[in-house]
């Protein structure tokens, strides 16, 4: 096959940029800025082409380029996209240049390494979601946690060390048992083919003719790491201190697309390879999935800090998604596939919002503010746009992912009970508690606080953020075939690899 | 015109958006009316063109799907914005469009001078587009947008005028509850649309519609279905348990509680088990629920509103109470007679609502009846037309209210027995007191109120709109005189809706055989009653007001019960709300989170922390320390080789 360089140029165009902006003085800081801007944007529009030249037909994975990279252990640079990673990697491409603006004011100091790592971390993103290769894909994931690392530990807020360590050490933690995982798969699929491998292609064909009884070793080795990085009730804590610690930017692609790595890491691999694994353990993972739902959804309730209540209703969120890859049905994981990018616009929304105010009044505790409608129209509107978004709201965004889950939970074989969807379901109204009472306290009520009286509304810097993520969060809304039109094939070629695995070195494997 | 009904669902969306982005720039009152106005009242026209357009139709070839594009289309579901035009819809729109233009041009008048009169319009016009979604829609799916869509324009309007204060709290607070306890019922209609997906693989009305004639379906089934849809139907339309929210809906602005509070969105529920009334007339034993939790509904609604105060409140539980009738009528198979409520109770509901606004408006926001009194003299209009109102829901003949009120008190009688028609009949007893003491404090009777205040009638814009709707509430029951009565054409409000119920009626039990004179001995009986229980309202209320001063007295207890309203938000707050909040702090964030996951976390980190301050201790930079450790390893090396010879 011959190779396309376009995904490669996607991915190391903003490793490009960084490089740039390192060779450049640190004074020019709004040089520094715009040229950060600007090869996001060049990134973005890259991602576009892929997007417009995408084949949403064919099933298999496309913009494929692949080299011999490792001559010894057999590892390739292999990557390629089907429409899974393809609405992913346009989510990542979109909130990227969306967060260098925001964070145009509110990072003062050393803006040439935000900027920098910023843009390592667009590559270490990208590279995850196009990766073919596990031991590439290995790679990428830990690369990515590095610049996070130090988003969240110099940018951040006070308790920043804790957290970015924090951060760092479940991450590793959990990756670590992957790349065991990813050896052992290695030299397993070695002992069968005889030659090494780390192919993704390849390793689907082999991986499922694994005994049950590894596979779920294996499956577990893989969940745990995407699981702690989704992340599923209840390797969750690290999550409200990392978000509570980073700046905005580092908020909004932390939800916005370092979440879906997790959930987007079980459905490409865990599925696909492990299918018998994956059959008898999605009740169990579902039932986390569940109570991470309502757990989430009632801590969300009751914060008192208005960081930490998005934080935690990503928990709940994200509950839906995994829940929707393990219920193993069309609807719902096209529902969790749609519900990644609604997450990533709707709390990305948010998270830019609580952004907003703060680098006015420096306060995130909800009881500091009330009544600020009167002063914010603007900022209270797309807070109320942003929260209906995330509540579910039929007509936004977040309720096609939600109704979709929720229906394809109901029906799945896999789960084969109500009991699931049950519970999942209550927490559509739990969602509607905590962000509405939020609103309340924050928007509504009288102005008390006399320093709230001189707070000034969104500037059109701000607006222009918002809008593009109203426009996509009203359009999935509305008009979702759009998008789940692409990811269509890749999910009924997901379900139909856990249902009937292709068994071809079955008997190879036994002699 | 019915190729076009998709333009009621637009032009209000036009509106809003006009009126929403612009409105703020626009300032001038007029236009925005005018523009808020005329959406409504030109979907109105369309509706009506349809209507007629409809009746000319044979019967068969009445109902059409409009469908504009597909909305959702995954795995086996497939679902668009589809509009679907037929009889019962077209009752629904013609209700919604047309009183939701009266009450629009009303809020000309009544909203004048608000600052933010704009979005009280951008707002209403949601409102109805929302509402025209769940009548039109052709499916589940998006009768849910609808169905969510008023929710939020309800939220949004309760909370209009987001820095007042309501009763102990705020209307913010108000609002914020309508929403949630709508939410729970919301719970219930998704797990109900889930089961229908499952059971007839389509949320099309259509298919699954027929599909419910056609499938074996055990009757379970049906039964789980019918009671997550209805327990949705219980949120919305403001029914045991969860009709707490409408009262306290009573913080938006007056028309607000006219349109959405009590003429349309409340009775989106009835609607909706209307709708799906074949699954319904399939679980006997979820019906036999509709029909209790409706009377219960009634019954304790109108005990409540006997001894409120605020004359909102008296109108708000008087609306709970009717919704209760309609469920009452949906619950005994009365699909038909249901709906007719539906629409009497939109006329002369609505024309309380905006009467009430209009003393509200005359008495600068006083909303306490006790410090009104002999209104009459000075706003003749709005008082003619509310008792008009008033003896309309009393069930007086000729008008409306009596018409359909009655013919749900005789399918009670015929179908579930005369236990469930007296419980009809005392709650109509109620009622009509109720109704008259509210009437007889607030416009007969000694003035009550200071010299500060000058009542007047209020301004034509706001006059008309009730003369029209008085008309309504007057003439609006002639098209659904009984057979009893009608002769030989029958009822020609059955007759049109007739189709959409017909296999619901099939499923359910023969009617029991009843004489005419069975049918109209229950009627003198139940006017008599009201008539009887109006006379006594004049006479305590007008004529001796010790007595009410006395019986209060004398029962303080029950009197203290009703008036707190049984205490019941009290006992959600103390059983419900209070533990889920405390313990979601408490156990789940604090101990939990807190303790357990991140207690472990720093329990091994601390762990390796100390692990590796003692083992760095062997690491103290003294030479002779190491050397003495060296001498240590050898001899011990040594020791265990001599052993292991």
């Amino acid at each position: 096959m011959e190779n396309n360089f376009l995904l490669t140029y996607l991915i190391f165009i903003p490793l490009i940029g960084s490089l740039l902006i390192l060779l450049i003085k640190k004074d020019n800081s709004s040089l520094i800025k715009n040229l950060g801007l600007f090869f996001s944007l060049i990134a973005f529009i890259i991602s576009l082409v892929i997007y417009f030249s995408f084949d949403s037909n064919n099933s298999d994975f496309q913009f494929i380029h692949k080299f011999k990279w490792i001559e010894v252990i057999n590892v390739y640079y292999f990557i390629g996209i089907d429409g899974i990673s393809l609405l992913l990697i346009l989510l990542t491409t979109f909130i990227t240049p969306l967060t260098l603006i925001s964070s145009w004011s509110s990072i003062e100091h050393k803006v040439k390494e935000f900027t920098f790592f910023m843009l390592v971390l667009e590559t270490g993103m990208l590279g995850v979601f196009a990766s073919l290769d596990l031991f590439l894909f290995y790679i990428f994931w830990e690369a990515m946690l590095i610049p996070m690392y130090f988003i969240i530990g110099i940018w951040g807020g006070t308790e920043r060390i804790y957290a970015a360590i924090k951060f760092f050490l479940y991450t590793m933690l959990g990756s670590l048992l992957m790349l065991v995982a990813i050896i052992w798969l290695a030299v397993y699929a070695g002992s069968i083919t005889g030659g090494f491998t780390t192919d993704f292609t390849e390793l689907i064909k082999i991986a499922p003719s694994i005994a049950r009884d590894l596979q779920i070793w294996m499956f577990l080795a893989f969940a745990l790491s995407f699981a702690i990085k989704v992340p599923v009730f209840p390797f969750h804590t690290w999550l409200p201190d990392a978000h509570v610690q980073a700046p905005t930017a580092g908020s909004v692609i932390l939800a916005g697309v370092l979440l879906k790595m997790g959930t987007y890491g079980l459905l490409r691999f865990n599925l696909p390879l492990f299918p018998d694994a994956t059959l008898l353990i999605a009740p169990y993972i579902s039932i986390l999935a569940v109570i991470g739902i309502i757990y989430g959804a009632l801590v969300a309730m009751v914060q008192t800090d208005m960081k930490k209540l998005v934080a935690y209703s990503s928990v709940s969120h994200l509950g839906f998604v995994v829940l929707g890859i393990f219920a193993v049905t069309t609807e719902s994981i096209q529902g969790a596939v749609i519900q990644m990018v609604n997450h990533g616009l709707s709390t990305g929304a948010l998270f830019l919002l609580v952004g907003v105010i703060y680098e006015r009044t420096h306060t995130r505790e909800i009881a500091e503010y009330g009544g600020i409608a009167k002063v914010v129209p603007f900022f209270s509107f797309a807070l109320l746009f942003a929260s209906l978004s995330s509540i579910g709201l039929p007509g936004l965004n977040g309720f096609i992912g939600e109704f979709l889950i929720l229906l394809g939970s109901f029906k799945s074989g896999v789960l084969n009970s109500w009991w699931f969807t049950v519970f999942a379901a209550s927490g559509v109204i739990f969602a509607a508690v905590y962000l509405l009472w939020m609103y309340q306290r924050v928007v509504f009520g009288e102005l008390k606080n006399p320093k709230l009286e001189k707070l000034t509304d969104m500037n059109s810097r701000e607006i222009f953020v918002l809008v593009p993520i109203f426009i996509f969060v009203v359009w999935i809304g509305i008009y979702p075939s759009t998008f789940l039109n692409l990811s269509e094939k890749a999910t009924k070629k997901v379900i139909n690899q856990v249902n009937n695995p292709v068994n071809f070195y079955k008997n190879s494997g036994n002699q | 015109m019915r190729e076009l009904i998709y333009l009621t669902v637009a032009l209000p969306l036009l509106g809003f958006l006009i009126n929403g982005i612009f409105g703020n720039r626009i300032k001038n009152e007029k236009v925005i009316g005018l523009i808020g106005s005329s959406t409504i009242g030109i979907s109105f026209i369309v509706t009506l063109l349809a209507f007629f357009e409809t009746l000319s139709l044979p019967t068969d070839q009445r109902q059409l799907i409009v469908s504009l594009f597909t909305w959702l289309k995954v795995g086996g579901l497939d679902v668009s914005f589809a509009y679907q035009v037929d009889q019962l819809s077209l009752v629904m729109a013609l209700i919604v469009t047309g009183v939701g233009f009266i009450i629009h041009v009303y809020s000309i008048g009544y909203m004048h001078g608000d600052k933010s009169f704009w979005r009280f319009f951008a707002y209403l016009n949601l409102f109805i587009f929302a509402m025209m979604n769940l009548i039109l829609a052709d499916n589940f799916v998006l009768l849910f947008l609808g169905w969510e869509g008023v929710g939020l324009c309800s939220y949004l309007l309760i909370g209009f005028w987001y820095d007042r204060r309501f009763e102990k709290s705020t209307t913010a607070d108000a609002a914020k509850k309508a929403f949630i306890v709508n939410r729970i019922g919301d719970f219930g209609f998704l797990l109900g649309m889930f089961l229908i997906f499952l059971t007839f693989g389509s949320l099309n009305f259509n298919e699954v519609f027929s599909r419910a004639n056609t499938f074996s379906v055990s009757t379970a089934t049906y039964g789980f279905i019918a009671l997550f849809l209805f327990i949705g139907a219980t949120g919305k339309s403001a029914q045991i348990p969860l009709y707490v929210w409408l009262p306290d809906a009573m913080a938006g602005p007056t028309p607000v509680s006219a349109l959405i509070h009590a003429a349309t969105m409340v009775t989106a529920g009835v609607y909706m088990v209307a709708r799906c009334s074949i699954i319904f007339a399939s679980a006997p034993d979820i019906m036999m629920v509709v029909a209790i939790i409706g009377i219960m509904t009634s019954f304790f609604a109108a005990t409540i509103g006997l001894v409120q105060n605020d004359i909102k409140k008296v109108l708000a539980y008087s609306t709970v109470s009717q919704l209760g009738y309609m469920f009452l009528a949906m619950g005994v198979g009365a699909f038909g007679a249901g709906i007719f409520h539906v629409m009497t109770h939109a006329f002369f509901k609505a024309l309380l609502f905006l009467g009430a606004g209009s003393v509200i408006h005359a008495m600068h926001e006083e909303q306490d009846i006790q410090k009104y009194g002999g209104l009459k003299r000075y706003m003749p209009h709005t008082a003619i037309t509310f008792l008009i109102a008033a003896l309309a829901i009393s069930g007086i003949p000729p008008l409306s209210g009596f018409f359909s009120k009655d013919e749900i008190l005789w399918y009670s009688y015929s179908n579930f027995g005369i236990i469930f028609w007296l419980a009809g009949v005392i709650t109509a007893l109620m009622t009509a007191f109720y109704m008259f003491r509210l009437y007889f404090l607030t416009f007969e009777g000694k003035e009550r109120f200071g010299h500060n205040k000058h009542p007047h009638e209020s301004p034509k814009v706001m006059t008309v709109p009730l003369i029209v709707l008085a008309v309504l509430s007057v003439i609006g029951g002639f098209i659904g005189i009984p057979e009893v009565f009608s002769g030989e054409h029958g009822n020609q409000f059955h007759n049109w809706l007739s189709p959409i119920f017909a296999d619901a009626e099939r499923k359910i039990m023969q009617f029991g055989f009843h004489t005419h004179f069975a049918e109209i001995l229950l009627m003198v009986i139940s006017v008599l009653v009201a008539v009887a229980s109006i006379f006594f309202a004049r006479y305590v209320y007008l004529k001796s007001p010790i007595i009410a001063e006395n019986f209060s007295k004398r029962f303080a207890g029950l009197h203290k019960t009703l008036w707190n309203k049984y205490y019941v938000d009290e006992f959600y707050d103390a059983v419900i709300v209070n533990p889920i909040v405390v313990v979601s702090k408490n156990v789940f964030w604090k101990f939990t989170d807190g303790k357990i996951i991140d207690g472990l976390n720093h329990f091994i980190a601390n762990l390796l922390d100390s692990l590796g301050a003692s083992l760095r201790k062997f690491q103290n930079g003294i030479a002779q320390f190491y050397a003495l450790i060296m001498v240590f390893g050898i001899a011990i090396t040594l020791f265990w080789i001599i052993m292991s010879f």
